[in-house]
């Protein structure tokens, strides 16, 4: 039974987050989110010309992302540097989780570039790459809907849990466990002012009933998300307010 | 924006030849230069490097492997850059391109030869198990001289490494032990610019593009040279190369200083 969370956190707690937009100064916009020990850096560049010229569309722009961990950031052993498949996947669905909330009518024939990076992770990297691109394309004044806030839960033994740490999913369960049932771990991306989702993947095993809990859960996490992201772009804007730095 | 035309070089050389640059720096200076160890507990060893706007973080992950065959009580040490598209707008993902290779080659000359780490410390068994140590720099924002700021971080981050903990033939990442990487010298990369006949160290992004020619003097804390690297279209003189060592040994010491918080 998981009585208790390794990190003492209640079931329904959020690792301290600690966000900063405008960190990279040669991007468009930029921002740094950190959700316990994952670190998120995300740069926008754009919007910018497109190439190869056959891409572009004049009725709307594309939004490219790309998610990469730095060789050293894995829990284990050295990353190979380079797009790998479980990367590419990734750059995707956060590209998909992205693309509700951007204006891509507003931009034709370019491109809006988001890069991702991790200097060190301890699980939840692609929520929180999330949570920093969305900063960071409202950071480059993106036209945008909404932002995006974005939380993995789960269910450990027969507690849902919000914002899996790497011993989380890494748990095995022991002996006594009701389920006996592997660890679950659901990724998903919510435009909080909405409660839509942009993004849900899961691995694991996991009720249907228990799922439909977890979704809930995440929700109620993402809204808490959404005020750290909000408050570190109004400091930004507030802070910028009257100077011309374009 | 950073603005790239003739009139670009006008000014450059305008202030240049009244000995200052465009941030009011002297030609000789370098920006403000800060470190940050241990700034990924994933890595063995970390560090951040700021010089003036340009960051760079550098970390060293190690793991047991079969030694080369014709090196078996030594240990394997690799170093690579990763320019990173987030740090600058003409930097393209894929896989890495001469420019990096090039950073990565000088800067893994100047360890390797300067023999930093003692190879042979990093046997376990001869023959059948070695440590590799390798250092990866990634580039988070490129405002001029990734060189410096790269060389310096990587090894700001071999200081900080610590051997993980390694048991029954396994490596727990989880567990970092006190021991550190056995280093017996602290190579750092300097390099020196010239633009026509002026000599300038730590170049802004605008300064590089109009670079003549680049000497990269890499040297330990007895002032030995371990690696050198020239670069840019123009030849050099003797007497000019004299000079360019000269104050790339002269400003190593003051990059040198900025280690010591490890």
């Amino acid at each position: 039974m998981y009585e208790k969370r390794f990190d003492g956190r209640e079931f329904d707690e959020l690792r301290p987050i600690e966000a900063k937009v405008g960190i990279i100064k040669r991007a468009n916009g930029s921002a740094m989110f950190k959700i316990g020990d994952t670190i998120a850096y995300a740069a926008v560049y754009g919007p910018r010309d497109l190439y190869p010229k056959f891409l572009q569309n004049p009725k709307k722009g594309i939004l490219r992302c790309n998610y990469n961990m730095m060789p050293f950031s894995g829990t284990g052993d050295r990353i190979r540097p380079g797009p790998n498949r479980r990367a590419r996947e990734i750059s995707l669905v956060i590209e998909k989780a992205l693309l509700p909330v951007v204006n891509l009518e507003d931009f034709p024939n370019s491109v809006v570039d988001v890069f991702i990076e991790f200097p060190q992770t301890d699980a939840g990297s692609r929520c929180a790459g999330i949570c920093a691109a969305s900063l960071a394309l409202a950071d480059a004044g993106i036209s945008m809907k909404d932002l995006v806030s974005s939380v993995a839960v789960g269910m450990v033994d027969d507690k849902i849990v919000v914002d899996l740490n790497y011993n989380e999913e890494a748990y095995d369960h022991v002996e006594g466990g009701i389920e006996n049932a592997p660890v679950s771990d659901i990724p998903i991306a919510i435009i909080p002012s909405t409660g839509e989702i942009t993004l849900l993947q899961m691995d694991g095993q996991i009720k249907k009933e228990d799922l439909f809990k977890a979704i809930q859960a995440a929700k109620k996490a993402s809204k808490k998300i959404l005020e750290v992201q909000r408050k570190v772009l109004k400091e930004k804007f507030t802070a910028e307010n009257g100077d011309d730095n374009e | 924006m950073i603005m790239n035309n003739e009139n670009t070089k006008k000014h450059i050389l305008k202030y240049l030849s009244q000995g200052i640059r465009f941030d009011g720096r002297k030609l000789s200076d370098y920006r403000n230069i800060s470190i940050e160890f241990d700034v990924s507990k994933s890595a063995e060893g970390s560090a951040k490097v700021k010089i003036g706007g340009t960051e760079v973080i550098a970390g060293v992950k190690m793991a047991i492997e079969k030694p080369y065959p014709d090196t078996p009580d030594e240990g394997m040490l690799m170093v690579n850059v990763e320019l990173l598209p987030l740090s600058n707008p003409d930097f393209e993902s894929g896989p890495p391109d001469v420019r990096s290779i090039e950073l990565a080659r000088v800067i893994d000359r100047g360890i390797r030869e300067s023999k930093t780490i003692n190879n042979k410390d990093l046997c376990v068994v001869p023959g059948e198990k070695v440590w590799s140590v390798m250092i990866d720099i990634c580039t988070l924002n490129d405002e001029g001289n990734l060189l410096d700021c790269a060389g310096l971080a990587a090894i700001a981050a071999v200081v900080n490494a610590r051997f993980p903990k390694y048991e029954d033939d396994k490596v727990d990442y989880k567990v970092k032990t006190d021991k550190k990487l056995p280093l017996s010298k602290v190579p750092i990369p300097v390099t020196v610019i010239k633009i026509n006949d002026y000599f300038i160290v730590d170049p802004l992004i605008e300064e590089e593009k109009y670079i003549d020619v680049r000497l990269t003097v890499t040297s330990t804390e007895e002032g030995l040279i371990c690696a050198l690297q020239k670069g840019g279209d123009s030849a050099l003189l003797d007497t000019e190369v004299e000079k360019m060592i000269e104050l790339g040994l002269e400003k190593s010491k003051e990059l040198r200083s900025h280690l010591k918080g490890e």
